[in-house]
């Protein structure tokens, strides 16, 4: 099956978008299940809410708050251009934010697992051989949890390939700038016998989907070996 | 080195009141379990935060609840051999000993971390994972860990007791050899008692959470009013003597100052000091010089102290020679023997009293 430019302009795109949702992520996805899974502190609860909000909210909802925040208009949006010259409204930025968003409390759950999962017993043992807790924290901590790191960035990478309606209602579907997989899925079974192209992308998304899923079975599963010390 | 520790906690309905000075050498603390001994040394290694007190190690103050002093772990120098060992499960081997290397005081050199790898018997395991140790291997590389971070004082938590006995008489030899070759000042945390015989220079008794007698081992052993505090079953005086003779009948003689003593065959050299541990239950005073007794074992004893202990038993302590023994009585054969402060009796010992794990060299 050959894919036509259009139709890899689409894929690279859409995992341009996925991948960079993941990256930026991670390091505030660790903070945040650091915090919730080692700290007390006034808000804990709220703060578990505000994370888990986009699981829960219909992604409409999740893409028009977006829209107020993140749009020409909105206060964030504004802030960014004028201090980093990044916009959001209707360009792959703001397609990778909404998958972002979208992703994040998958991935906080995973990490939080991984960080409860840790004998504190051997973050102890590493302080009394002269460890300060960030060196704790990178040679001891952050090693055990690659198994719940890599699920977690698994499950968001994948969230993010398949996001649509928090995405749609942000950025639209622009073809080269913010159309998707599933956006252009989703156009092409709007049109009239659009379904045979529907159906080459729905192939490519499959493909996708399962060499995700193989990659991060076979990563986790050494992971896992390698943090059981075997 | 010099530590003193002086803390008070509330935990509940649990009360910790620990006084603590502690020198060169092992010093041994022994209580049951739930008297306060980990308490005591994760508030030393600063793993835990006290309530009250202060402990200060060579001059410098690690906590201070006053002055709201309290030196972070890691700042700390001080080595922890945990129960579980907590080998670092995605090091291997090598890269756990050499974990804390980075952060010692002065480089290692190569000679430094050959010496240890050559003393735990280690060599062998560098390139395993942990998973793959036996629970005494585990601890050696645990105690390696340790060393190679050039600790200041060296807290010993209990690091036997989860190994068979047949581990335990493996692993305690690296201990031995520890405090015989100057290693770091140790603290080391038991509630058993052959362990005390092998290693204690100095013996902290603690009970309930509060130190109730501590100087050296041989003087707390050999207290009678210490007797209630360690357990009927468990108090004993420590002796010394020196290995003079392997008989060919499987007995091993060793000369103390008040006589030879006979015990079973012990693998040391003739000539080798040795510290025994003689249980109060297993002696047994008379009046008149025994004649025609199966045990080997008779000391000539003169009675120094007489305390009345639990469950209607006396603890009597007696001079045999140098050497001080401690004989646990009935209240009935007290009164019978009329026996006294400054009378001489015969203290008879049974050979197999002194199994091979209440004899240690000294």
């Amino acid at each position: 099956m050959m894919l036509s430019a259009a139709e890899w302009a689409i894929v690279a795109l859409s995992l341009r978008i996925a991948l960079v949702a993941t990256l930026l992520s991670l390091p505030f996805a660790i903070w945040i299940a650091w915090l919730l899974a080692r700290r007390e502190f006034f808000g804990k609860s709220m703060l578990n809410i505000i994370v888990h909000l986009p699981l829960v909210l219909p992604p409409v909802v999740t893409g028009y708050a977006l829209l107020l925040l993140f749009g020409n208009q909105g206060p964030l949006g504004a802030l960014f251009e004028t201090f980093f010259g990044i916009t959001f409204a209707f360009r792959w930025t703001g397609a990778a934010l909404a998958a972002a968003i979208m992703g994040f409390p998958l991935i906080v759950r995973a990490i939080r697992l991984g960080f409860e999962a840790v004998d504190q017993g051997l973050e102890k043992a590493a302080a009394t051989l002269g460890a300060s807790r960030n060196a704790v924290f990178v040679r001891v901590t952050l090693p055990l949890i690659t198994p719940a790191l890599l699920t977690g960035a698994v499950l968001g990478f994948a969230k993010a390939m398949g996001e649509f309606g928090a995405t749609i209602t942000f950025v639209a579907s622009i073809p080269g700038e913010s159309e998707t997989l599933p956006s252009a899925i989703y156009t092409l079974l709007q049109v009239p016998g659009g379904e045979a192209n529907a159906l080459r992308l729905i192939a490519i998304s499959v493909v996708v989907s399962v060499l995700a899923l193989a990659i991060s079975e076979w990563l986790a599963r050494r992971a896992i070996k390698r943090v059981a010390g075997l | 080195m010099s530590l003193e520790v002086d803390l008070q906690s509330t935990l509940g309905a649990f009360k910790l009141d620990i006084q603590l000075r502690a020198g060169q050498g092992a010093t041994v603390i022994y209580g049951r379990s739930g008297s306060g001994k980990t308490s005591l040394i994760n508030a030393i290694a600063g793993l835990s935060v006290p309530q009250n007190g202060c402990i200060t190690l060579n001059d410098q103050t690690l906590f201070d609840a006053q002055k709201g002093v309290n030196l972070p772990v890691h700042q700390r120098r001080i080595g922890y051999v945990f129960q579980d060992a907590r080998l670092f499960p995605h090091l291997n081997v090598a890269d756990n000993i050499d974990f804390g290397a980075r952060y010692a005081e002065g480089p290692l050199s190569v000679k430094q971390r050959d010496t240890v790898i050559e003393m735990l018997g280690i060599g062998a395991l560098l390139q395993r994972r942990p998973a793959a140790l036996s629970g005494g291997e585990k601890q050696r590389v645990a105690l390696g860990r340790a060393l190679l971070s050039t600790p200041r004082l060296l807290l010993l938590d209990e690091p036997l007791a989860a190994l068979d006995v047949q581990r335990k008489q493996e692993i305690l030899p690296y201990f031995e050899r520890l405090r015989a070759e100057g290693g770091p000042p140790m603290i080391y945390v038991t509630h058993d008692m052959s362990e005390i015989v092998r290693l204690a220079d100095n013996l902290c008794v603690l009970r309930n959470g509060k130190s109730v007698a501590q100087g050296t081992a041989e003087d707390v052993l050999a207290n009678p009013a210490n007797m209630k505090l360690i357990g009927v079953q468990d108090a004993g005086a420590l002796i010394t003597g020196v290995v003079d003779h392997h008989a060919d009948d499987g007995l091993s003689g060793i000369r103390l100052s008040a006589g030879m003593l006979f015990a079973p065959r012990m693998n040391v050299a003739v000539g080798t000091s040795v510290r025994i541990r003689i249980r109060a239950q297993d002696v047994i005073l008379s009046q008149s010089e025994p004649k025609g007794m199966s045990s080997q074992n008779v000391l000539k004893a003169k009675i120094t102290a007489i305390e009345e202990g639990v469950s209607s038993g006396f603890a009597i302590a007696l001079n045999a020679g140098t050497d001080r023994l401690l004989a646990r009585i009935t209240a009935r054969a007290l009164s019978q023997m009329e026996l006294k402060v400054g009378q001489c009796v015969w203290a008879v010992l049974k050979a197999n009293a002194m199994p091979p794990s209440a004899i240690a060299p000294s």
